[in-house]
């Protein structure tokens, strides 16, 4: 067995366990595979033992060729920079699971997915209510992500039903999906009493297009270039998880400029979002200035994009293997001095925001996600960042921006202001990185590119986008296609704390809050 | 504040927008106004959209407004491939709008599916559920593109 420790860690609060078998599959990735009776307690013992969330977990439908179904639980180890992924076969027959989120509520969105695409039920879920399927739309019965799923069967369709609360002199609100500004739609149901919200209860799933499933029978090509369109705003940091994932399956090495092409892109992809957030915030307060500042600064960085790539939103620039555009010398000349200027303004408007009290004012303590609601939703990314956990891929797994000795953003509040304040340092980091990146690309190094080979197997492949991790799952068959692609996006997990982080505050701040959280609709709908 | 934005673009966006507001003089008396949905985008489109009010490109200086109801507006913009979940939401803000209406699509996969053709959980092309008058095309459409395919239609329209 390659991962003792682990295993005798799993030992000190589950001493029954007996796993069927442990395999490190790659040198970041070990799959512990377990019976049904003992997956629940052995996800516990390493929820608590690492710690960490459920950072994914998903099914496969293997009838086709095994006759069962698979269930995989992803956990992520920071301190030894390894997956560990929790396995088991579940029989084909009147699928069940005994439900985890009943102890350890990251669970619990993910079983709610199992259970509406697969039809795997997880026995003891208080809420199995569908998330992206809508009831009013789509019968009952019908689970498209089986593999036999070919048509819609007639059912029966049906109404949501939401939380409600109840009592004298509470006012129930109900937003969207369409919401008055240019942006993606979603449902919000406010419960307040006087003007404090609450409750908040989110009903997402509107942009669901059924990405999963398209995935399934491409060959790499196609499939990144449609993880480039599951969330228009991460198109850079969704097609190199995808990269890695399909890159570790089929054995492909990364030129090491390719390595920092790709680094570059993604943390120019970082400060154009986290710019754009910080103008969203100070436009949310009504402060206007700052905020069409802030869109010109965006604006300069997406030109820089096109610069480079011909691509504002850096599509069609990934490839398995490596990447398809360079960074010529004369490029690197004009991108070096684009960025001085961006630095410039950038400090600037920070100077402007920091120094008005009543946007401070505004901003401090407000929409607070405190450290144990966080801890407990299983927050990620710049959200957990910003409410005093320490995470982020870059710092904890090896590669480019631990060698460049990255620095983690980190606030204790986990209110609007330090999520404020992660976007500001992590902008100047970006900035930082990108130039020392730049300073690695050495003539001589010409090859950005290695073909793939063609080979079967599963991965995981990931990536510190500009909201969080960004998972990518892959099965591919022995003929180089896509047999299954699970995305996890990290509003996945992070929708949940914004409906936590306004309870306490006013309807008019909640624009505030979701702008300072600013979470993917399409990333989470899939 | 430093010069980032190269100063041809913005000299492009004025003459093409200063021409555009004419027409819209004419044929809407004061300006026009358009209410956006998002049927399913990945949110680029969006990303475009509101890049074309920002500073750079100022929509608005053109007469062009977005507004939050459709009970504002002379035009919807729908953008994405359309998700059955906004089959319902699209058809009724459609609807909500006054006399006369039209539509505008923006981006590829609200043309025809795009990438999203053929899923179990889109509906098709936009044009199928709400009558379309105008397809900006792009992956997502660069704002350039949105203010110069607004200008070609209205050319089109007025002559």
């Amino acid at each position: 067995m390659d991962s003792p420790e682990i295993i005798t860690g799993v030992k000190t609060r589950f001493p029954g366990f007996a796993p069927l078998s442990v395999e490190q599959n790659y040198p970041d990735q070990v799959t512990v595979k377990v019976c049904p009776g003992d997956f629940l307690e052995a996800c516990l013992a390493l929820h608590k033992i690492l710690p960490s969330p459920v950072m994914t977990l998903f099914a496969s439908d293997e009838r086709g060729d095994h006759a069962k179904f698979v269930i995989n639980c992803i956990f992520v180890n920071l301190r030894k920079s390894q997956w560990v992924i929790v396995s088991m076969d579940i029989p084909q027959e009147n699928p069940f699971f005994a439900s985890l989120a009943k102890d350890m509520h990251s669970a619990m969105l993910f079983e709610r997915e199992v259970w509406e695409m697969f039809g795997i039920e997880p026995k003891g879920n208080p809420d199995l209510r569908r998330l992206r399927l809508h009831d009013e739309v789509w019968p009952s019965g019908n689970y498209p992500l089986r593999k036999d799923f070919k048509e819609i069967r007639p059912g029966g369709v049906s109404d949501y039903k939401f939380c409600r609360v109840e009592g004298e002199g509470v006012f129930e609100v109900p937003v969207g999906p369409v919401h008055a500004g240019i942006i993606g739609p979603g449902h919000f149901r406010f419960s307040v009493a006087g003007e404090p919200i609450i409750n908040l209860e989110l009903r997402l799933g509107f942009t669901h297009r059924g990405i999963e499933k398209l995935f399934e029978g491409k060959p790499y090509p196609d499939a990144l270039r449609l993880s480039e369109c599951v969330s228009g705003d991460s198109c850079f940091a969704h097609s190199l998880a995808f990269a890695r994932a399909a890159e570790k399956i089929s054995g492909t090495s990364v030129p090491v400029r390719a390595e920092y092409i790709r680094g570059i892109f993604l943390e120019l992809e970082r400060m154009y979002n986290h710019v754009n957030d910080i103008g969203g915030i100070a436009l949310d307060v009504g402060f206007s200035f700052p905020s069409a500042f802030a869109s010109i600064i965006k604006e300069a960085i997406l030109q820089l994009n096109f610069g480079l790539t011909g691509s504002r939103y850096l599509k069609n620039v990934n490839a398995v293997g490596g990447i398809s555009i360079d960074i010529g010398i004369d490029k690197k000349k004009m991108f070096l001095s684009s960025l001085k200027g961006i630095k410039k303004d950038f400090d600037e408007l920070v100077k402007i925001l920091y120094s008005s009290v009543s946007f401070m004012d505004r901003v401090d303590s407000t929409g607070a996600l405190h450290k144990k609601t966080a801890l407990d939703l299983g927050a990620v990314g710049l959200v957990a960042r910003a409410s005093g956990i320490p995470t982020d891929l870059r710092k904890y797994f090896p590669g480019i921006h631990k060698e460049a000795k990255f620095k983690m953003a980190m606030q204790e509040t986990g209110d609007v202001l330090s999520r404020l304040r992660v976007r500001v340092f992590e902008f100047r980091e970006s900035c930082r990185l990108i130039e020392e990146f730049t300073g690695k690309l050495k003539s001589g190094q010409d090859n950005i590119n290695n073909k793939p080979g063609i080979r079967g197997g599963s991965a995981l492949g990931y990536t510190e986008g500009w909201r969080g991790p960004v998972l990518y799952w892959l099965e591919t068959g022995r003929e180089g296609l896509l047999k299954r692609c699970k995305v996890t996006d990290p509003s996945f997990l992070n929708w949940q704390g914004l409906s936590y982080a306004v309870l306490g505050n006013i309807i008019p701040d909640f624009p505030l809050c979701n702008k300072s959280f600013d979470l993917s609709y399409p990333g989470n709908d899939l | 504040m430093t010069r980032l934005i190269e100063p041809g673009l913005s000299e492009e966006a004025c003459q093409a927008g200063s021409e555009l507001k004419a027409l819209i003089r004419k044929k809407f008396g004061r300006s026009l106004h358009i209410r956006q949905v998002d049927t399913g985008s990945c949110g680029a489109c969006e990303s475009e959209i509101i890049s074309a009010n920002n500073p750079i490109y100022d929509l608005q200086r053109f007469g062009i407004s977005f507004v939050a109801s459709p009970r504002h507006a002379d035009a919807l913009l729908v953008t994405g491939p359309v998700s059955k979940n906004m089959l319902i939401a699209l058809n009724e803000t459609y609807k909500a709008m006054p006399e006369p209406k039209f539509v505008i699509t923006v981006g590829d996969c609200a043309q025809d599916g795009g990438l999203f053709k053929g899923s179990y959980y889109t509906c098709g092309a936009v044009k199928d559920i709400v009558p379309v008058a105008l397809h900006i095309p792009g992956c997502p459409a660069a704002p350039m593109d949105i203010i110069k395919a607004l200008l070609g239609f209205y050319k089109r329209r007025l002559s």
